[in-house]
């Protein structure tokens, strides 16, 4: 239910941060981090993930897999 | 919002008092010496001329915008904003915002509390310290939290320091309120396109109104966003600088019309800069080998443009936390932990002080050249051309060959000396290459001029230089450029007269590639 940042790849130019309609994005250890649990893939706030649309980085904040996709509440 | 070409006619008679005058102070010409004006408009100011007084005390300290301030005032940026809402080509996000500053170089990211401390740390320090810049990495405006803050904080503590900043002019019409709040006098935009057709090959994609926009549509909303915020600001009363990088076979014609639109909105300075491109830096156009402008072609442009409005043309591409007079970097001085660690004293009064003292050695400086070019009165001749010089500043002769990180260029003709640009070059003396090859670098990099003057300058680079059909000149040691350049124009002119020597053409210069690390 969550997207994240490919960290290798992440020039911690702190953009997504801004843009996150959840807060979800902070700085740890030198690069940026989501956290899933608050991350709502953007849906009822914006047409696309936004901390996508904004990074500077092709492919590095995609969705995690490791999270069933996102649903919003009915 | 985006106008017409007619309707650009009837704006422009919003910038016709800047226009003249600006010339004055924007390149050197402290006195009206240009041809046609014939004003000996030279009075105790050194180069207000017929300036209106509330825009000649918004430049004459600053040193990004007048030639003539830059040898005496410094400048410092503070890097607090990386984010940035668009990409460029020429832009590698690892690195600094090639827009204002030199790709390949990372700057130091701070918070503004901690930029806040830098600057009156550096300004205690440097009394020439007059202007705060924020510009990349990224963009000031894509990140105005942070932008605002910093300059609430500065301009708490130190109010008399000159507050300006840089953007890509994409979040612009939402913050130019908040500019005029911060009394911040001085906005740099860069405007590479009016045409969303050539937009769409300098701009992959840009981030508005929470959405990516890519190809002409992208182009289209920033063009459209940046004249709107230039008209903006123009209207309050707002200095506008407008930069814009000169890519070869994608814009450079283009930049004619950019100029035109640009000024017929009040924009009161352009800096054409080159493109700084190679693949090492893992830019979009450094990959595709997209080449940038030589010497010749990147003067051609300013050339034409000149006549349009007020070319910049010593701008130094300095990196964003670039401290210290134009062509000179102290930042590693005032490292985030020295800084953190110093006691800070500001003094208004020292300030002033050293600040007035600048003042009388401008005068001086300026009378010396108008002394000088009487003796060229009566002169006749249509030789051009171009001479380097080495200089630390102060607007002397005053450094040896070997030591110099770059070289102005003047051009001289019956009409004066003209500060035209400057062409940066690897240090000759500092060994690490062969000397040869550094040599050949200067030589490339001052190709395209006649002689080249120095403090000293030792036998085996003279030879070289001679050879290379570069007159070397040492007589003139610690004295004023522009006097200097004249009194030796007119020896030269007088030696073609006399049939003595040959006045030949010279050739095509290198723009030298790669960051200027000090
Ligand atoms: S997808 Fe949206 S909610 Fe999730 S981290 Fe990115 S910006 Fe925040
Ligand atoms: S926008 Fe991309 S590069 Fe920038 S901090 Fe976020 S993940 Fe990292
Ligand atoms: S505006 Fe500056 S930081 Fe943003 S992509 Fe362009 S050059 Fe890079």
């Amino acid at each position: 239910m969550a997207l994240k940042i490919i960290s290798s790849q992440c020039t911690s130019c702190s953009a997504c941060e801004a843009e996150c309609p959840n807060v979800a994005i902070s700085e740890k250890g030198g690069t940026f981090v989501i956290d899933p649990k608050k991350c709502t893939e953007c849906l009822g706030h914006f047409d696309s993930p936004q901390c996508a649309a904004v990074c500077p980085v092709d492919d590095t904040c995609v969705i995690d897999n490791a999270f069933p996709r996102y649903q919003l509440p009915a | 919002m985006h106008r017409s070409a007619q309707q650009e006619g009837t704006k422009a008679e919003t910038v016709i008092d800047i226009e003249e005058v600006m010339q004055q102070v924007a390149e050197h010409k402290g006195c009206g010496t240009q041809g046609g004006s014939g004003k000996a408009s030279c009075g105790s100011a050194a180069g207000q001329g017929d300036l209106p007084t509330e825009i000649w005390e918004k430049v004459k300290n600053h040193p990004c915008y007048s030639e003539e301030a830059h040898h005496h005032y410094a400048r410092m940026h503070v890097a607090v904003a990386p984010a940035c809402n668009i990409q460029c080509n020429y832009c590698n996000r690892k690195y600094d915002c090639a827009n204002e500053s030199r790709p390949g170089v990372v700057s130091e990211k701070l918070t503004p509390e901690q930029a806040a401390k830098k600057v009156l740390a550096v300004a205690s320090t440097i009394p020439q310290m007059t202007v705060l810049g924020i510009a990349g990495p990224g963009d000031p405006l894509a990140n105005p939290a942070k932008t605002f803050k910093t300059f609430e904080l500065i301009s708490q503590t130190a109010p008399d320091i000159k507050l300006c900043l840089s953007t890509n002019g994409l979040a612009l019409p939402d913050h130019v309120d908040e500019i005029a709040r911060y009394n911040v006098d001085h906005v740099t935009i860069t405007i590479n396109m009016v045409d969303p057709e050539i937009g769409a090959k300098i701009y992959p994609w840009i981030f508005w109104n929470h959405k990516r926009y890519t190809g002409v549509e992208a182009a289209k909303i920033l063009t459209d966003r940046q004249l709107q915020g230039l008209e903006m600001l123009t209207e309050r009363g707002i200095l506008c600088k407008i930069n814009s990088v000169m890519i070869p076979g994608i814009n450079d014609r283009h930049l004619v019309e950019v100029n035109r639109a640009v000024k017929s909105r009040g924009a009161f300075l352009h800096n054409i800069m080159p493109l700084i491109s190679a693949p090492e830096h893992g830019t979009v156009f450094g990959l595709t080998g997209q080449r940038g402008p030589s010497a010749q072609e990147l003067k051609a442009l300013q050339d034409s443009c000149e006549g349009e409005m007020n070319m910049m043309r010593h701008c130094r591409q300095c990196r964003a936390d670039a401290v210290g007079l134009l062509g000179e970097d102290r930042s590693a001085e005032f490292t985030t932990d020295k800084i953190m660690e110093m006691e800070v004293n500001y003094d208004l009064d020292t300030r002033k002080a050293y600040q007035a003292k600048v003042e009388e050695e401008r005068i001086a400086k300026v009378a010396a050249k108008q002394e000088e070019l009487s003796a060229l009165a009566g002169e006749r001749s249509d030789i051009r051309l171009l001479v380097a010089v080495a200089t630390k500043g102060s607007g002397l002769i005053n450094e040896h060959f070997g030591h110099a990180k770059e070289f102005q260029i003047y051009e001289l003709s019956t009409g004066g000396a003209k500060f035209v640009g400057h062409r940066r070059v690897d240090l000759y003396c500092q060994g690490g290459y062969g000397e040869e090859d550094s040599l050949e670098t200067i030589i490339r990099a001052i190709n395209d001029c006649h002689a080249v003057f120095v403090a000293k300058i030792g036998g085996c680079p003279k030879n070289d230089l001679i050879a290379a059909g570069i007159e070397p000149v040492d007589q003139f040691a610690h004295e004023f450029i522009e006097k200097s350049a004249i009194a030796w124009f007119k020896t030269y002119l007088d030696k073609v007269n006399g049939g003595e020597i040959e006045h030949l053409a010279r050739g095509d210069a290198e723009i030298r590639q790669g960051a200027l690390i000090a």
